[in-house]
């Protein structure tokens, strides 16, 4: 029979044309090898361009492993303390935004989509330039080191995007809970904090640790305005190794793999996290 | 025109105000081309973006196990690095890397300038999502819709080009819009290759003229401005493309 010929009504039902809906993506061992065999072969031919008296790019990066890697730590730190931070100020945001008088609605609305709509880098030359170095507190002079100001650039941001997430939540709730509570007499600070709250954490903890994730990336910006954090130090590293041209894309890709590393895990917790506490109504 | 500057140049005599920009001919040039750069910057890698969304999205309903590993490897690998070092890596990285001619001065000239490894990197960083926001959209599509046109005779990209995607792309608007804009104000990490996008424009004027709060004040307005042009065009696009009686 030519199938050119053939009707398609006449095809017998095939089973195999759809793939279960799109596989997910999972990293295996042999993912790993791959990538490090992508890394020794082009290191290789960056040593057969280097000569005999240069460190190879896996040297340099061996030989610097310790410096590079607090300077990652140090990121992390930041990103914590910004988490920090931004979650207790954008928690208090984001229930001023479900507030009963409307003036406390307005304000949370304006202050969370000013700080969500303008990117991360100019919020932190914001805070970099404009939070004084140093503050006389009753005499005494507490000194604002560039990596505070940097913690707080940082948390704007955050603040304004967990604000969205408390409120989404919160609003996700349904309005049975509110009324059965009133029903039992709570008061509203009871309902939110005992009722409502609580029901929220679930819902709220995957698009948070989504956002843990990206702020952790966005910490590298404080390169940019002179915080001595990861990707300083590894321009800083670059130099004293000569500055040659072709250490760059090992170095770079060092840091890339260092945030993959820490990212990749919180990224597939998050995903198995959403899909458990996937709402079903 | 020359009322707006001789506010401005009033408003500073008077407060203090020194909004350089809109009286100053130089530094209104300088920040018109910033805007102008980051406007670019901007429009086309959201194209960009979309096109590698919606390419990677039908690669990774293929058949082949290679194409879609390399497509979710591409998506896990985009996701989960910070934009500023993969724009560092493949400027500083690849860009010396890749050949180089000499110009004219003897000097090294890179095969592509400092704006076009920034607008790869951005397209790439933001399509990374883009496919995920894709294929979310079309696993949104019923299973028997597909079935439905494969009877009627469409062949795969058939189907695809035009019963998937026109569903998928009304179901995915939201997030997609979403991306847009994380992706405009991403435009900023440009700075750090001395891209002369509204950044760096600005630090250059408030270097010279020491008006740093209003620079920054310029620029957050600015930002809020440009991503609330962007949510009104896709808000009007998700209004036009709506199918009565479909979601909602």
């Amino acid at each position: 029979m030519n199938p050119a010929k053939t009707l398609p009504v006449l095809l017998s039902p095939r089973v195999e044309r759809l793939h279960p809906p799109f596989p997910v993506f999972r990293l295996r061992a042999w993912h790993g090898l791959a990538v490090a065999a992508i890394v020794v072969v082009a290191s290789g031919a960056a040593v057969a361009q280097g000569g005999p008296t240069q460190l190879s790019p896996i040297g340099v990066i061996m030989k610097w492993m310790p410096l590079l890697l607090s300077g990652f730590v140090f990121n992390i730190a930041i990103s914590l303390m910004a988490m920090t931070l931004g979650t207790v100020v954008g928690l208090a945001l984001g229930l001023m935004a479900v507030s009963e008088t409307m003036p406390v609605r307005k304000v949370s609305w304006a202050v969370t989509q000013f700080f969500r709509n303008s990117p991360w880098l100019v919020l932190l030359f914001f805070a970099m330039f404009l939070v004084p170095y140093e503050f006389r507190l009753l005499g005494v002079t507490v000194p604002f080191p560039d990596w505070i100001k940097a913690v707080i650039g940082f948390s704007l941001p955050v603040m304004a995007n967990v604000s969205e997430i408390v409120r989404g939540a919160i609003r996700s709730i349904p309005d049975g809970q509110w009324e059965s509570a009133e029903a039992l007499a709570f008061s509203r600070r009871q309902t939110m904090w005992m009722i409502i709250l609580p029901q929220c954490l679930r819902r709220m903890l995957p698009p948070w640790m989504n956002l843990y994730s990206l702020v952790t990336m966005a910490t590298v910006l404080a390169s940019v305005v002179g915080v001595s954090e990861m990707l300083t130090l590894t321009s800083q590293v670059h130099a004293a190794e000569g500055g040659r041209p072709e250490l760059l894309a090992p170095l770079y890709g060092f840091a890339l793999l260092c945030f993959f590393v820490y990212c990749y895990p919180i990224d597939r917790l998050t995903r198995r996290l959403e899909h458990r506490f996937q709402v079903r109504l | 025109m020359a009322v707006v500057a001789d506010w401005f140049r009033w408003l500073y005599e008077a407060t203090g105000f020194n909004f350089t920009i809109f009286y100053d001919p130089y530094d209104a040039r300088q920040m018109l081309g910033g805007f102008l750069m980051t406007v670019q910057l901007s429009v086309i890698s959201i194209l960009l973006s979309l096109v590698i969304g919606i390419l990677g999205a039908w690669l990774q309903g293929s058949n082949l196990r290679l194409v879609r590993g390399l497509v979710g490897g591409f998506i896990t690998v985009f996701r989960n690095t910070p934009p500023l070092v993969q724009i560092f890596f493949f400027y500083f990285g690849i860009g010396t890397l890749l050949p180089g001619t000499e110009n004219q001065w003897g000097m090294r000239q890179p095969m592509l300038s400092n704006v076009q490894w920034a607008i790869i990197s951005l397209s790439l960083f933001a399509g990374a999502f883009n496919v995920e926001i894709f294929r979310s959209g079309i696993e949104a599509v019923p299973r028997t819709t597909v079935e439905a046109a494969e009877a009627l005779g469409y062949t795969r990209l058939g189907t695809y080009r035009h019963v998937v995607l026109p569903l998928a792309l009304r179901v995915c608007l939201p997030a997609l819009n979403n991306n847009l804009v994380n992706l405009l104000k991403t435009t900023t990490l440009a700075y750090a290759i001395a891209v002369p996008e509204m950044l760096y424009v600005a630090k250059q004027i408030w270097g010279s003229s020491q008006n740093v709060l209003e620079m920054m004040l310029f620029l957050l307005f600015a930002y809020v401005g440009l991503v609330g042009i962007l949510v009104f065009i896709m808000h009007r696009w998700e209004r036009a493309m709506r199918i009565p009686g479909y979601g909602r």
